[in-house]
């Protein structure tokens, strides 16, 4: 991990402790980030399974009231009653911001406002249990708008969740202990450098003294 | 003003039109793709897509799971439930965390 080349200058070791205080600050705001992320999904998540359950059961009861209305039908009359659907739904979607992940939010409104008002058929030439089926659809439709919006939403937080663990990690295990190796070396090189000219200096010293006062040969 | 979409079996998804839902009944994995694709540049914010239409195309599935819109949800068919719904979001869970710690132990 240290062998990455670094110039040992005083220049290089005030960039690299620049670097490193940014990079705590970073690692500690992202693991923060990743801690209440993960604390939002795991609830959101547990809703999600919850609504899933519930859309699931609500459907295949309604698909069991279908199977039974066609059996006492034939093709063509279910056809002609579902030719022209009276209801229309349409979405209105709008964002909401979860620690920086963009979440939509639908909302969605009926064409017409009675919630009955959704049997696109004469009552004459259907059997009841059409009826039943189309009712036990159309009170499901909240539930499936709303498992469509968490479902999402899980989707979107579980890939920044991941997103952000990567980055933490990185940060914890490359970026921040390469950065500390790196201002090591360049300070143990930079007091070897002192240490290097405060011999040499002592040494010239000693040499000058020698040439002016001849210590040696007096002491002969 | 977006829309609603619902694709797969046309038995599994006839009802739906009745609630103003768009029907987009589909048989082979490649029309699948198609309709898909062609939903996802529409103006339809969500798709619902029964479990068994859904099995030829999870590639085409995944690509919108990291985008804002469409919100593409698994349905179980007329055909019952193949649970792939319920492994889609125990997925997510071990995309976020690393492993599946909430829903693994209740797995039949």
């Amino acid at each position: 991990m240290a062998n990455k080349t670094v110039t040992a200058t005083r220049m290089e070791l005030t960039r690299l402790k620049r670097k490193l205080v940014t990079t705590r600050r970073g690692h500690k705001l992202l693991k923060d980030k990743r801690d209440e992320l993960m604390r939002q999904f795991l609830s959101m998540v547990r809703d999600n399974m919850a609504l899933r359950k519930k859309v699931e059961a609500g459907l295949h009861a309604a698909n069991k009231n279908f199977v039974l209305a066609k059996s006492t039908m034939s093709e063509e009359a279910v056809n002609v009653a579902f030719m022209t659907p009276k209801q229309e739904v349409s979405l209105e979607v709008s964002e909401k911001n979860i620690m920086s992940v963009d979440i939509p939010v639908f909302e969605y409104r009926t064409r017409t406002s009675d919630p009955n008002d959704i049997y696109s058929y004469g009552f004459a030439f259907t059997s009841s249990d059409l009826d039943d089926a189309v009712k036990s659809l159309s009170d499901l439709l909240p539930d499936m708008l709303k498992l469509a919006e968490t479902e999402k939403a899980c989707q979107l937080m579980a890939a920044e969740i991941e997103k952000t663990r990567r980055r933490v990690n990185a940060l914890e295990h490359v970026i921040i202990p390469e950065t500390e190796a790196g201002i090591k070396m360049i300070t143990m090189k930079l007091d070897e450098n002192e240490r290097s000219t405060q011999i040499r200096l002592m040494k010239v010293k000693d040499m000058l003294l020698e040439d002016a006062h001849h210590y040696s040969e007096r002491e002969a | 003003m977006y829309k609603i979409a619902i694709m797969g079996e046309s038995d599994s998804i006839y009802g739906f039109a009745t609630l103003g839902l768009d029907t987009f009944p589909v048989d082979d994995p490649e029309n699948a793709q198609r309709t898909l694709r062609n939903l996802a540049e529409g103006d339809y914010a969500v798709v619902y897509i029964t479990e068994h239409c859904a099995q030829g195309i999870q590639n085409e599935i995944e690509r919108y799971s990291e985008q804002k819109l469409p919100a593409i949800i698994l349905l179980p068919g007329v055909s019952g439930n193949t649970g792939d719904g319920v492994r889609n979001v125990s997925k997510s869970v071990e995309q976020a965390v690393g492993s599946d710690i909430i829903f693994g132990g209740d797995k039949e």
